[in-house]
């Protein structure tokens, strides 16, 4: 059981889940002191894989080999023994609980008859995160901790289960750049000791971290090999199919009227401290404005003070010259706001519904979709039939729910939604956050494409190079408030990264 | 005046008893995530077992105290197969669980019923089992009667309080059950079984049901009656939310309700002129009440309560 993996297999795996085959004879290896990316666009089976490998699905078709020998785990218990350890992409944390106790939960060590041997626990917790240089205090509560920290959690817990193989599910999907580099840098220590499969469909990290790339599309291995052998383009390439180059925003500055002027905004977070503090910040029509900054310093906050979702507590918020601050959600709707929300299952759509029912949520009580009362389901069809064309959502027909679809697919409901409105200034909140290449240029198009058409746009991310790509200025956000405002000539990463740290430039 | 409220708080503790314990139960059930609102009608099983067993060895005269015994033992068995039941239906079969406790609630308090009927007929009464003075405490005036002189189950049931805290807070079983009710796909991913756990927790919330409905048939009441449970099954699942998943906030919440109980019954008792229904309407009055002002604290709250598991499904 002590002895190291020194190689582990997986060898024509299928999966039929109904309706899909979510693995299709799918093949990879892994060494002793390895990584592996796994690679894919959303949907192309990698958590399916992991999920197999860790025993939570059974596999149709196909084996595993660690050290040569097969191996059959019927549940993830199985799969710790072996020494896996895996991170998933949601993280199996309960946030009622302390650190300890959850890692107590598959420590079973400490289990003793009638007794949970915290102190225990508690100490190989600290032994681990020294060892590991990953800090985390064992006597916090998951809910208090930060995703960041949490991402932490979840390795000293993978670790002091005593895995000798890590298994990470899209480890960086939720951390800020910063964070990003802080794992980077971790898990390349640990790779002394562990091997690694990694599941990404961010290349930087791909380059930064693995070995060997294995690449899924559609359930199908499509690409295997040393990572050092190809550049991010080729890589990029293979995985969607096709040559991608995200647009880049080559428009001259706007100098037309200002849309939305924002003026000493104070609002409250949900924990009842100041979100945003005496914000100002001004965008004019047919501009991108990119709000720079740190999750959790108050972009959600400013979202929602906006689209009227959240208190105003102070200040003024001007609409083309109409005071929109305290109003309803319908009335700034009714002014011409589009929104893209940041959670885009929970706020952006109602998942149960169809999606043609979701192309219309704005607009069920006026004209064109409604007529004396009742909905025109003829006019919603035709239009939900050319919407779904022309933002090319992949799905079986307009009459499948929402929620069923993929993220990327979600995504393009809510921006044809918004975009079919005809607003007058969009909000558009982490609007690629975890979608996949091809998602990601298509709606870096569109967000260009109507900044053409002389709307106004601030575009909320924390993702810098999608920031500096498509925005005329950058604002970067730091505690509630706008720490300065930069021209897109004037902007590097460098100096964005210090000004999201909260320094001030003098 | 002295005397009023000396009866009044010693009345207060073994009324309290059977609610409590109910509420125990209910919330180690809910800690696994499972709602049963069929408490009421385990109870009423528990009831009429528990009662049926000294009745029948003594026809309604005095028994051992064996029998009484065997009739809590009953009563409690009993009420984990009807967890076990629970289970069958809730965990494996994923049925919706506030339907399915419905349905619970009604078998059993009809069941019981029937039952009653053909074995025992009308109303009998049973010699019930005897409060004990515990020396010296209970001949301090004042606290003496309130808290030192009542019958055995009713030191157990609250003995019972720490030993609940400590099984939910301090064992590898409690760690579990706050796990699968909380974040089930979590505990999966560790290797808990969630089912199993679930299964468990409602064997015992169910055993602890079945021992308070015997508590009232044989302790409190000593005997037993369609009517006897009169909703604090009910009002045991609401306890559970008003005392946050928590067993001494539970026991708060038991005793807060029974001693408005026991104060309309002292002032219907001593003819004070107030409108009896009122009175009565009291207790449920505050319980609605307090529930509607208790905040609710997300942080401890189970938060999967009522959703089925199924790992490979992925919500």
């Amino acid at each position: 059981m002590e002895n190291k993996i020194r190689s582990l297999r997986m060898e024509h795996i299928s999966k039929r889940f109904p309706g899909v085959l979510a693995s299709d004879d799918i093949s990879i290896s892994v060494g002793e002191g390895e990584v592996l990316a796994l690679v894919g666009e959303n949907g192309a089976g990698k958590t399916t894989l992991m999920n197999i490998l860790m025993g939570l699905y059974q596999p149709d078709e196909g084996r595993i080999l660690i050290n040569d020998e097969e191996v059959r785990f019927r549940g993830p218990e199985d799969a710790f023994r072996a020494g896996l350890g895996m991170v998933h992409q949601t993280y199996m944390l309960v946030p009622s609980m302390t650190v300890t106790e959850n890692i107590a939960l598959g420590y079973k060590k400490a289990w003793k008859h009638m007794h949970l041997d915290l102190a225990a626990v508690r100490s190989r917790v600290v032994e681990i995160s020294e060892r590991y240089g990953l800090a985390v205090n064992p006597d916090a509560y998951i809910w208090q901790l930060s995703v960041g920290e949490q991402q932490k959690v979840e390795l000293v817990k993978t670790l002091c289960l005593g895995a000798k193989f890590l298994i990470l599910d899209e480890p960086t999907s939720a951390l800020t750049p910063q964070e990003v580099d802080e794992l980077i840098v971790l898990l390349h220590k640990m790779t002394e000791e562990l091997s690694i499969i990694f599941i990404s469909h961010k290349l930087q990290e791909v380059k930064a971290l693995s070995n060997k790339v294995t690449i899924l599309r559609h359930g199908k291995v499509v690409f295997s090999g040393n990572t050092d052998d190809y550049s991010s383009q080729e890589i990029a390439a293979k995985m969607t199919g096709h040559e991608i180059v995200l647009p880049k925003n080559q428009g001259n500055p706007s100098n037309d009227e200002v849309a939305l002027s924002i003026r000493d905004l104070v609002v409250m977070s949900d924990r009842k401290t100041t979100a945003l503090d005496h914000l100002s910040l001004d965008i004019h029509s047919g501009e991108i404005v990119g709000l720079a900054g740190v999750s959790g310093n108050g972009q959600r906050e400013l979202a929602e003070a906006i689209n009227g979702l959240r208190k105003v507590e102070s200040g003024s918020i001007s609409f083309y010259g109409k005071e929109i601050a305290g109003c309803t959600p319908r009335e700034v709707i009714n002014e011409g706001m589009g929104y893209i929300p940041e959670e885009r299952n929970t706020e952006g759509i109602v998942p149960a519904f169809s999606i043609k029912e979701n192309f219309i949520l704005k607009d069920v009580s006026s004209a064109p979709f409604s007529k004396g009362g009742f909905l025109d389901g003829k006019k919603i069809d035709s239009t939900a039939e050319s919407l779904v064309e022309r933002f090319d959502v992949r799905c079986p027909g307009i009459s499948t729910a929402a929620g069923s679809l993929s993220g990327g697919n979600i995504q393009k409901v809510i921006l044809a939604r918004e975009i079919e409105r005809r607003p007058k200034f969009l909000v558009a909140v982490y609007p690629t956050r975890g979608l996949d290449m091809g998602a990601v240029e298509f709606i870096h198009q569109e967000l260009l494409a109507i900044r053409e058409k002389g709307i106004g746009i601030l575009l909320i991310s924390e993702e810098l190079d999608e920031i500096m790509d498509l925005s005329d200025r950058i604002a970067v956000i730091y505690k509630g408030s706008i720490q300065r405002v930069l021209d897109k000539a004037e902007a590097t990463r460098e100096r964005l990264g210090i000004l999201m740290a909260g320094v001030k430039e003098e | 005046m002295i005397d009023i409220i000396t009866n009044m708080l010693s009345m207060c503790i073994p009324f309290s008893v059977a609610l409590l314990l109910a509420s125990i139960g209910e919330m180690f059930n809910q800690r696994a995530g499972v709602f049963n609102l069929g408490c009421e009608g385990v109870m009423a099983m528990g009831a009429f077992v528990g009662m049926l067993i000294p009745f029948m060895a003594g026809g309604g005269g005095a028994v051992s105290e064996w029998y009484n015994f065997l009739g809590f033992a009953a009563a409690a068995l009993l009420g984990a197969l009807f967890g076990l039941f629970f289970g069958v239906v809730t965990v494996t079969f994923r049925a919706p669980q506030g339907i399915a406790g419905i349905g619970l609630q009604m078998f059993g308090v009809g069941t019981a019923g029937t039952l009653f009927r053909h074995f025992v007929g009308g109303t009998q009464s049973i010699p019930g089992i005897p409060d004990i003075d515990i020396p010296l405490l209970s001949d301090i005036p004042f606290f003496g009667d309130v808290l030192f002189s009542h019958n055995a189950v009713a030191y157990l049931a609250y003995i019972f309080i720490p030993v609940a805290w400590y099984i939910l807070f301090k064992t590898p079983w409690g760690l579990k059950v706050r796990a699968v009710g909380t974040n089930p796909r979590a505990a999966d991913s560790m290797g808990i079984n969630v089912s199993r756990t679930r299964y468990e927790a409602l064997m015992l919330g169910g055993a602890l049901a079945g021992l308070a409905g015997a508590y009232l048939s044989i302790a409190q009441a000593k005997m037993f009656s369609d009517t006897l449970i009169s909703g604090r099954g009910f009002i045991a699942v609401a306890l559970v939310y008003f005392g946050h998943w928590h067993p001494a906030q539970i026991m708060g919440g038991a005793l807060l309700f029974t001693l408005a109980q026991t104060f309309q019954t002292i002032v219907q008792s001593m003819g004070i002129s107030f409108p009896y229904e009122l009175a009565v309407m009291l207790p449920y009055i505050l319980v609605i009440v307090v529930l509607s002002f208790t905040s609710r604290n997300q942080t401890t709250a189970p938060v999967s309560l009522g959703k089925p598991f199924n790992r490979e499904i992925r919500t």
